[in-house]
């Protein structure tokens, strides 16, 4: 039965090669914990990709309680915090996942930094990679005004007042952030905007690439 | 390039305009010239790579439900003692910028400046490290510049968070979030309802407004200081909604004497003992709870 659709679709788009591209590859002994332990720090990568798949996860069963405004944000938060269904257990994963992210983001930048495996012929990756680091960070700073609790409010306020702070652009990314010219209905929007839509279509793009290069490059040898 | 019908394909498209398929053998990349066993990723490796994934999809599950993500009171733009924090990961820049140097005037070296050349130097590196070594031990100046930054980030995220915790403790705070978890736990054991910050409180209006009292009210100049709503203006407290605090004798009290050394003023010169008492009626029966 699943052999006959599979056939029946690939006779039309030919999707063999295809998942050929994506999985089908072998797993060298150094980079392989079962070989050898000290290998667990390949895994970092991995295991980023893990939790940003259930950040996008948690964060779309979020919105579908969330109301971006500030009279009813933080009421929804609470809402869902208290009275929905496993809903402290959801916005507990994405609120801890958020830091979870970035730990695991760091430590598989360092581990790629210090093997050295960002070199030749491997910059446009490393390259890419920051780009995902810088977006995750952006991802933060955003999502941490969105409960529009006190610490939210006055984060977000401070980071902003720092942005600002830069001489030419800062005015104009101050202007873009707030929507006004304080934190308010329009920054909270924006902030939910861009936390939702703007960065995580984004990470998406970014991550395609990261992984299409890895597969087009392979691993990095051993050291 | 438009193929021609090809009889031996089962599907005939009209006006093909298909991308030719492609003539490289499709062989995946091995790893041969690595040293030792390799393993396929699908199924060997994936199946083990999701057991891990289980165990710590399972921990982090039992982290949430532990630790409930923090939540403190909604946010209020006037409140002037909240002591900002931003996440824990932004902590090295915020506490970087609160230096001499990179601060006030030097501000620009402090937000463009120094970040600007370690996140470019970050972001660059593969361009400014081009030697062929790999191992960090070989790389002295690239490992070092980078343990460097590391023991920075972690001195400047200690010494953020200490400074915010000395804050915290000379105004005699605790954060938010905390103090919210404990009012509701307290109130949980007390068996109350979880204390509520979402419903503004009552905004109590004024109950008998056409009774004869009010015209008193007017005449003896309340309003001029409580507002002509009663709702109070400045420091001056509401009338509205004063039955639930203060009982009618109180009231008849508080207007025959004053009250706050005058900031009331007694008003036995002004009002006959009736009129006293016809307005501390009126007065209290203004309750929220009477709507």
């Amino acid at each position: 039965m699943f052999k006959s659709v599979y056939n029946w679709i690939d006779e039309r788009l030919d999707i063999t090669p295809l998942w050929r591209d994506v999985a089908d590859h072998e797993v060298p002994e150094h980079v392989n914990p079962a070989h050898h332990f000290s290998a667990f720090v390949y895994c970092f990568g991995g295991l980023t990709f893990f939790i940003t798949v259930i950040q996008i996860l948690s964060g779309m069963f979020l919105t579908m309680y969330y109301v971006p405004d500030i009279i009813n944000a933080y009421a929804s938060v609470d809402y869902l915090q208290h009275q929905v269904a496993f809903g402290q257990i959801v916005r507990g994963m994405h609120h801890f996942g958020a830091s979870l992210v970035i730990v695991m983001m760091f430590l598989h930048t360092l581990r790629v930094f210090f093997t050295g495996s960002y070199k030749a012929p491997r910059e446009m990756n490393w390259v890419v990679g920051m780009l995902i680091f810088f977006i995750m960070l952006g991802l933060g700073f955003t999502g941490y005004l969105l409960p529009w609790d006190n610490k939210a409010y006055y984060a977000t306020k401070v980071g902003v007042e720092i942005a600002a702070s830069v001489p030419v652009l800062g005015p104009y990314i101050a202007d873009f952030l707030y929507g006004g010219d304080i934190v308010g209905a329009q920054t909270l929007t924006r902030f939910f905007a861009i936390h939702v839509f703007f960065l995580p279509g984004a990470l998406i793009a970014m991550l395609a690439a990261h992984f299409i290069m890895i597969r087009k490059q392979g691993i990095s040898g051993p050291l | 390039m438009a193929h021609g019908h090809n009889s031996n394909e089962k599907v005939v498209y009209v006006g093909d305009s298909r991308v030719k398929k492609s003539n490289h053998p499709n062989i995946p990349p091995d790893y041969t010239a690595f040293p030792g066993k390799s393993e396929a990723f699908i199924p060997n490796f994936l199946l083990k790579e999701w057991m891990v994934g289980c165990v710590v999809l399972v921990g982090f599950l039992a982290w949430t439900i532990a630790e409930p993500a923090p939540l403190g009171y909604p946010a209020d733009p006037t409140n002037a003692a909240f002591v900002p924090m931003p996440d824990w990961y932004f902590l090295f820049l915020y506490q970087f910028l609160k230096y001499p140097y990179v601060s006030q005037d030097y501000i620009l070296l402090g937000t463009l400046g120094v970040p600007g050349v370690l996140f470019g130097g970050l972001l660059l590196a593969p361009f400014l490290d081009t030697g062929k070594e790999r191992r960090f031990y070989r790389r002295p100046i690239a490992s070092s510049l980078m343990f460097l930054s590391l023991i920075a980030c972690v001195y400047l995220t200690v010494v953020s968070w200490d400074h915010y915790q000395h804050t915290l403790e000379a105004n005699g705070q605790i954060p938010e979030h905390i103090e919210r978890e404990e009012k509701a736990r307290e109130a949980a054991e007390a068996g109350k309802e979880r204390p509520n910050y979402t419903k503004p409180a009552p905004v109590a209006s004024l109950v008998d407004a056409d009774d004869p009292a009010m015209d008193i009210a007017k005449q003896a100049q309340c309003v001029s200081c409580h507002a002509a709503d009663l709702k109070g203006q400045g420091s001056v407290p509401p009338l509205t909604g004063v039955g639930d605090i203060l009982s009618k004798e109180e009231i008849a009290e508080v207007i025959t004497n004053g009250r706050n050394n005058g900031a009331m003023p007694a008003f036995k010169d002004s009002l006959s003992s009736e009129e006293i008492d016809q307005l501390a009626t009126w007065l209290s029966k203004q309750k929220t709870a009477a709507e």
